[in-house]
């Protein structure tokens, strides 16, 4: 039972766990051969990621306090959930993110430092999302769904599920968090989703908050419980395990890849960190609720089952550890040295083809911003 | 699938919905839904201690708290709803402490959907209930566009007057703040073009205090647009002076423009964000011999042409400022009234400064979208060069 959390007395009832929080190995018969196939070398892959996304987070938030990011959203203790199912991805899969999912985004091959182009409020966006098969950052709550959703309609069309090829089988992810399910288009993407048979997979963070407001303000049952009556398969998985999010998102996406529709899955985890950086998560919940989860942090789970097996040697260890301190370093840098978006730069990619409003309004911009300079000359203003 | 973990969830749930609602138990408030019927059960609570009085230097903010507060206090209709209004105080922490001292009923923490909050917020108006919603940021306000333009604009009209929602909703917006994309739009007018709702604006925290009372108590949708970038400037409130309007009486200004500062050469027609603006323009252009006025609209919807026609006839001349784009904005609304309203006073053509014809940028170039000084001034220039 877990003390002070607001989601329910069942609310960490019936997760999939392969690792207990103290690292141990349970073994699941539905599950478990999911993962069967990973390696030392995959699970340290796995651990890797997790101790750079969380590098990452640290990186951008001190930024974001010496004035360097306008704002930060981190993706803090939720590292299992997105590197687990990141984990779990194809190449040819297309993930929907919304503005939490730096750990999915750098399993991506998206270079984290392009994420923070729009936190620094230089770009829009950063990235290519379709070099990366990992789409633009949504901050509209919820939007992404219908769009990853129409997106697997298309990869649907496109006879792209259920061929039986292996690389060729493609499915699409949408994640969200707890409070984006209150949204209409999240309705809207489940009905969607469930009558098309969409190959997408609906992975749901449930955090815990939605800002201030706890799950239970959202929801009075648990989030994954909705889905079966859209007629969508639900799952709800230890979200701070990262083998059984792996395992139970890789099930979903066979799923999705050979035809047999969408899946809902609930990844029950928690925001370690303020909801962004402006944010002051003491005014709504508990120190104590924050320990409560700290002991379950997701890396030291992993970081212990490792041990436990003989599989993190200390060489590993310590090349990561400076891998992670060049990783920062780079970060800082490469934040430093984005500059200025030119302001002119505004009237571009309004439109593909040009619009006679934005010209009219680009040739007065740049008129009146030369008038600057020759006004400089002279003595005017 | 874990169906019985479900099953056993709801049946827990449905156990634990008896009496579920606080007031559940005691009898509805409202038995009519007449809307009349929520002035006479206007009372103040014996347990809400009393509103502050007197002159206060507040914030923007604050001075909106403050409203609302009042609000609350006197009438038990009076109901606030949004997301993370209640123990976080709002994201601006406009309601900072109106939960603490008003309820959880009084002031609602909602799920995260706004089409669910507008809609609900009609449902109770309906009910009798006077509800102001929360939108946390301009950007997100689409969700509940349908709900607002659809529904909340048109009940009167639909109903030939039998249902009033007097609804208020509550929209920071605006730029200059730095923030990420959805966060400093100006979508003001997509509100004033849809008949059925009044729009309104305030530019000072002594405006807030007033205007937001007065939206409460209007017996129409009110979409009161709050200057974000502003939240943090202080004024002098006069705490006692803006007592809400009767019902049905909007003779304390909600539909008025006000002259900010006088002047003879141009009239600057500004609102909401710009109004400040427009005042340093008008400074910066006295230290060069020119005289202008100042004209802050404070209403959209219905715009008070009057006022503002009558500057241009002793000025002759118009500036428009606002932050949204000029492109069917508001600035086109006024040129084309006092085109028609004063033609032959005007020396000059009625000129627009706003954002341009492309989506708010980014942090880093907003100043560069954002009305200015300069382009103020420049407009100013223009006007006075013909
Ligand atoms: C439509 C909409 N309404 C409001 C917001 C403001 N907002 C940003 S994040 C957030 C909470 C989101 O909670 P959740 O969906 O649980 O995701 P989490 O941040 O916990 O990952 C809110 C209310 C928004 N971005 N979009």
């Amino acid at each position: 039972m877990l003390p002070a959390v607001e989601g329910g007395p069942l609310a960490d009832e019936g997760l999939v766990q392969l690792l207990t929080p103290a690292g141990e190995r349970v073994e699941n018969p539905e599950y478990d051969r999911y993962v069967a196939h990973l390696s030392d070398d995959d699970l340290r892959a796995m651990y890797r990621d997790m101790v750079l996304t969380r590098r990452f987070d640290t990186e951008a938030t001190a930024l974001q306090r010496q004035g360097e990011l306008a704002l930060f959203a981190q993706a803090l203790g939720q590292e299992a959930a997105q590197i687990g199912s990141g984990h779990a991805l194809k190449p040819q899969d297309h993930v929907f993110p919304s503005y939490r999912e730096h750990g999915v985004a750098h399993v991506r091959g998206v270079e984290l430092a392009q994420v923070l182009r729009l936190f620094r409020g230089v770009d829009h966006g950063g990235w290519d999302p379709v070099a990366h098969g990992f789409h633009l950052y949504t901050l509209v709550i919820g939007s992404h769904t219908l769009h990853a959703t129409g997106y697997a309609m298309g990869v649907q069309r496109d006879g792209l599920v259920g061929t039986g090829d292996d690389e060729r089988d493609t499915a699409v992810v949408a994640y969200f968090g707890d409070g984006a399910t209150s949204q209409g288009d999240v309705s809207e993407a489940l009905v969607f989703a469930a009558v098309n048979d969409a190959p997408v997979v609906l992975f749901c963070q449930n955090n815990q908050w939605a800002i201030s407001e706890p799950t239970t303000r959202q929801a009075a049952a648990p989030i994954a419980a909705r889905a079966p009556g859209f007629g969508i398969p639900a799952v709800r998985v230890d979200g701070n395990d990262v083998l059984a999010s792996y395992a139970v998102t890789a099930q979903a996406l066979e799923r999705a890849r050979s035809g047999g529709g969408p899946t809902f899955v609930e990844a029950f985890t928690y925001r370690m960190g303020a909801h962004t950086t402006s944010d002051d998560p003491s005014r709504y919940r508990t120190s104590e609720q924050e320990e409560h989860w700290r002991r379950r942090d997701p890396i030291d789970r992993l970081r212990t089952y490792l041990e436990s097996r003989g599989a993190l040697p200390a060489e590993f260890v310590d090349a990561l550890q400076a891998e992670a301190d060049a990783f920062g370093e780079r970060l800082r840098t490469q934040v430093r040295a984005m500059g200025h978006p030119s302001s002119a730069s505004m009237f571009e990619h309004v439109y593909a083809t040009p619009h006679a409003g934005v010209e009219a309004d680009r040739a007065w911009f740049e008129k009146y911003e030369s008038s600057f300079l020759d006004a400089r000359e002279g003595s005017h203003r | 699938m874990t169906t019985t973990i479900f099953d056993a969830m709801a049946a827990q749930r449905n156990h634990a919905t008896v009496g579920r609602h606080p007031a559940a138990a005691a009898a509805p408030a409202a038995a009519s839904p007449a809307p009349d019927a929520t002035a006479s059960a206007r009372a103040a609570s014996s347990d809400v201690p009393p509103s502050p009085t007197g002159t206060q230097r507040l914030t923007f903010a604050k001075a909106i708290t403050l409203g609302l507060r009042r609000a609350l206090a006197d009438d038990p209709k009076v109901l606030l709803m949004g997301e993370d209004i209640g123990r976080l105080g709002g994201v601006f922490r406009v309601t900072d402490g109106l939960q603490a001292e008003f309820g959880e009923d009084r002031v609602v923490d909602t799920p995260l959907a706004e089409s669910g909050i507008v809609g609900t917020a009609i449902g109770l108006a309906m009910r009798g209930y006077r509800p102001v919603v929360e939108i946390q940021f301009d950007g997100f306000i689409f969700p509940a566009y349908d709900q607002i333009t659809t529904q909340l604009a048109k009940m009167h009209y639909r109903s030939k007057g039998a249902l009033q929602l007097p609804v208020v909703i509550r929209v920071p917006y605006g730029g200059g703040i730095g923030a990420v994309e959805h966060h400093s739009e100006s979508p003001e007018v997509l509100f004033a073009h849809t008949a059925g709702l009044r729009v309104v604006t305030p530019s000072s925290p002594a405006e807030a205090y007033a205007l937001i009372q007065q939206a409460i108590t209007s017996p129409d949708p009110v979409l009161f647009f709050e200057p974000k970038g502003r939240y943090w400037e202080k004024g002098d409130v006069d705490l006692d002076a803006a007592a809400p309007a009767p019902h049905g009486s909007t003779a304390t200004g909600m539909d008025s423009a006000r002259v900010v500062r006088t002047g003879t050469d141009v009239t600057l027609v500004a609102y909401g964000p710009t109004v400040a603006t427009a005042v340093k323009a008008a400074e910066a252009a006295a230290a060069e011999g020119t005289s202008i006025e100042v004209v802050d609209l404070r209403t959209l919807s219905p715009l008070d042409t009057a006022t503002v026609a009558e500057s241009v006839r002793r000025t002759g001349r118009c500036v428009v400022v606002h932050e949204a784009p000029v492109t069917y904005g508001s600035g086109a609304e006024v040129a084309a009234r006092i085109t028609e309203d004063c033609f032959f006073h005007l020396e000059a053509p009625v000129l627009r400064v706003g954002g341009f014809a492309t989506p708010y940028p980014v942090a880093k170039i907003e100043h560069d979208y954002l009305p200015g000084l300069d382009r103020v001034l420049d407009a100013v220039d223009r006007a006075l060069a013909f």
